[in-house]
């Protein structure tokens, strides 16, 4: 019976997710659109709003090609590792008091270890598909996140001190409830450097070397069509969701707000992801693109040591007082 | 029930993903063969209630070292660079010294006795959660082996830096040789994490 339960809450999760997915990509294409002072999607539904769906339609009747010379089992692989390893970053996150599949003691770490199994799917992809775009994407990719997320780690070292826990649900009721409570006071440090790792772990603009269209064609996913492109795509957007509720429960309170919501007691952490993607979306109508060293310095240069510095100020501070 | 299958289960995924790690013909198939069993590793972990360690197995030995065995895979070409005699001089010899070693291990396995119980047995450890254990202990108790090993590795770390590093010649070309030398003192520290 319990089991039963627990597969029902996951199928929930995973629909609401996935229509999340499909209408975040609308948001994005509606928010650019008007940063590029034009309408965006219009023709499908009322302002476009069916737009998401017919994509998914058109994307899953698509002839699906494996190129000749492509390694089939890495070909086939690399979508599903993405999408699993994102999507399984899920299960710890919780969403309001008791709303969370896996309450376990070691969240954070989880959704590091996913997240590092999350670039797994990107670098098979880059060496699966022979194709020197996609591979040189992938090595990219591999570089990027393996130099950000070391630096994300450390940057939520900081919060693990204040909080005194790897539990997220203990992170969030750490902060209290209340607005002062917030870490995002006192680990602005931190807050800045997670916010450009996260960026980066996320491969968006102005961190989107290994997709760079301008030089890789699509960088990892060129060999990709069909269905195999959209589960590259969905896993990018999870992926982004994630990291939107990592910084929401460790900065922002999670799911406290103002006033408690009846029924719907997630609605502020809902919110508080939805500001986060706007934010994301916001930086991709604005910043242009780093150049590949540039990234490498400031990942190695820059964030990690400031992450170490933010590191020994708060676990003196805590020592102190 | 369900802690005698799961055990079966990732001993024989295991065991397969180490045979099938060293005979694969591509080498990028056997470095996937070893991920699945790195994982698997960590469900045994978990099984010991060692949730930490089972993480931190994920997050360093899937997320970062076997990404930079990848990475060295990549970056030279196998069939030219990578010619390796036998160890031994034919296959069956090779196989018969396996064999052997397999023999021994189950032969001295009955001796195993449990060691003496310390501060932290199982149920203390899963009520403080393993996370706190571990730490307290580590920073408490072994304190000192925990300095003198971070040590070892920044020594490492720095060889590795200055094994890399270039004199910078002077002209033109320098930005470029600048950024072969990042990219190469990157692979060179990452290592030893």
């Amino acid at each position: 019976m319990q089991v039963l339960l627990l597969l029902f809450y996951i199928v929930i999760l995973f629909t609401v997710v996935m229509l999340h997915v499909a209408y975040a990509t609308y948001f994005e294409r509606k928010i650019i659109g008007h940063m590029q002072v034009r309408m965006g999607p219009m023709e499908v539904g009322w302002h476009g709003l069916l737009q998401p769906i017919a994509d998914g339609i058109k994307s899953f009747f698509k002839e699906d090609i494996i190129p000749e010379n492509a390694d089939a089992l890495g070909f086939r692989l690399a979508p599903v590792v993405s999408l699993t390893a994102m999507v399984g970053a899920l299960a710890v996150l919780p969403f309001a008091p008791g709303w969370v599949l896996a309450d376990i003691d070691i969240g954070l770490l989880f959704i590091f270890a996913m997240s590092g199994l999350a670039s797994y799917g990107v670098i098979l992809a880059g060496w699966a598909s022979n194709s020197k775009y996609s591979f040189l994407g992938g090595l990219r990719s591999m570089a990027q996140v393996i130099s950000y997320e070391i630096a994300m780690g450390l940057s939520l070292v900081g919060v693990m001190l204040l909080s005194g826990s790897l539990n997220l649900s203990t992170i969030v009721e750490a902060q209290g409830g209340s607005f002062g409570g917030m870490y995002i006071f006192p680990q602005i440090i931190a807050f800045g450097v997670f916010f450009v790792a996260m960026l980066a772990e996320t491969n968006r603009v102005p961190f989107d070397l290994p997709e760079a269209e301008t030089e890789l064609v699509s960088g990892y996913s060129t060999e990709y069509s069909g269905m195999r492109y959209a589960i590259f795509f969905m896993a990018e957007y999870v992926g982004m969701m994630v990291m939107s509720a990592l910084g929401a429960i460790c900065f922002f309170g999670g799911w406290s707000g103002p006033f408690a919501v009846p029924l719907f007691p997630a609605l502020w952490l809902v919110l508080k992801i939805y500001a986060f993607m706007f934010v994301f979306i916001w930086i991709r109508a604005t910043m242009p693109r780093y150049r590949y060293d540039q990234l490498m310095e400031l990942g190695w240069k820059w964030l990690i040591p400031l992450a170490l510095a933010n590191i020994v100020i708060t676990a003196v501070c805590k020592a102190l007082f | 029930m369900f802690i005698p299958i799961y055990f079966w289960y990732s001993a024989f995924v295991i065991v397969l993903c180490g045979i099938l790690a060293i005979s694969l013909r591509n080498p990028v198939h056997s470095v996937l063969a070893v991920l699945v069993l790195f994982f698997h590793l960590a469900g045994l972990y978990l099984l010991l209630q060692a949730e930490f360690l089972a993480a931190v197995q994920i997050i360093v030995y899937a997320g970062a070292i076997l990404v930079l065995y990848l990475f060295v895979l990549f970056l030279v070409n196998l069939k030219e660079e990578l010619k390796i005699s036998a160890f031994v001089p034919g296959v069956w010899l090779g196989r018969g010294i396996a064999a052997g070693l397999f023999v021994m291990l189950m032969w001295v396995l009955p001796s195993f006795t449990a060691g003496m119980k310390g501060s932290w047995p199982s149920i203390a450890v899963s009520q403080a959660g393993h996370t706190k254990a571990l730490g307290a202990e580590l920073f408490t108790q072994y304190l000192v082996p925990f300095e003198i090993a971070g040590l070892i590795l920044l020594v490492a770390l720095i060889g590795g830096l200055v094994l890399a590093a270039r004199v910078a010649q002077p002209g033109p070309s320098r930005h470029i040789t600048d950024n072969v030398e990042q990219t190469e003192t990157l692979r060179q520290t990452e290592k030893p994490s």
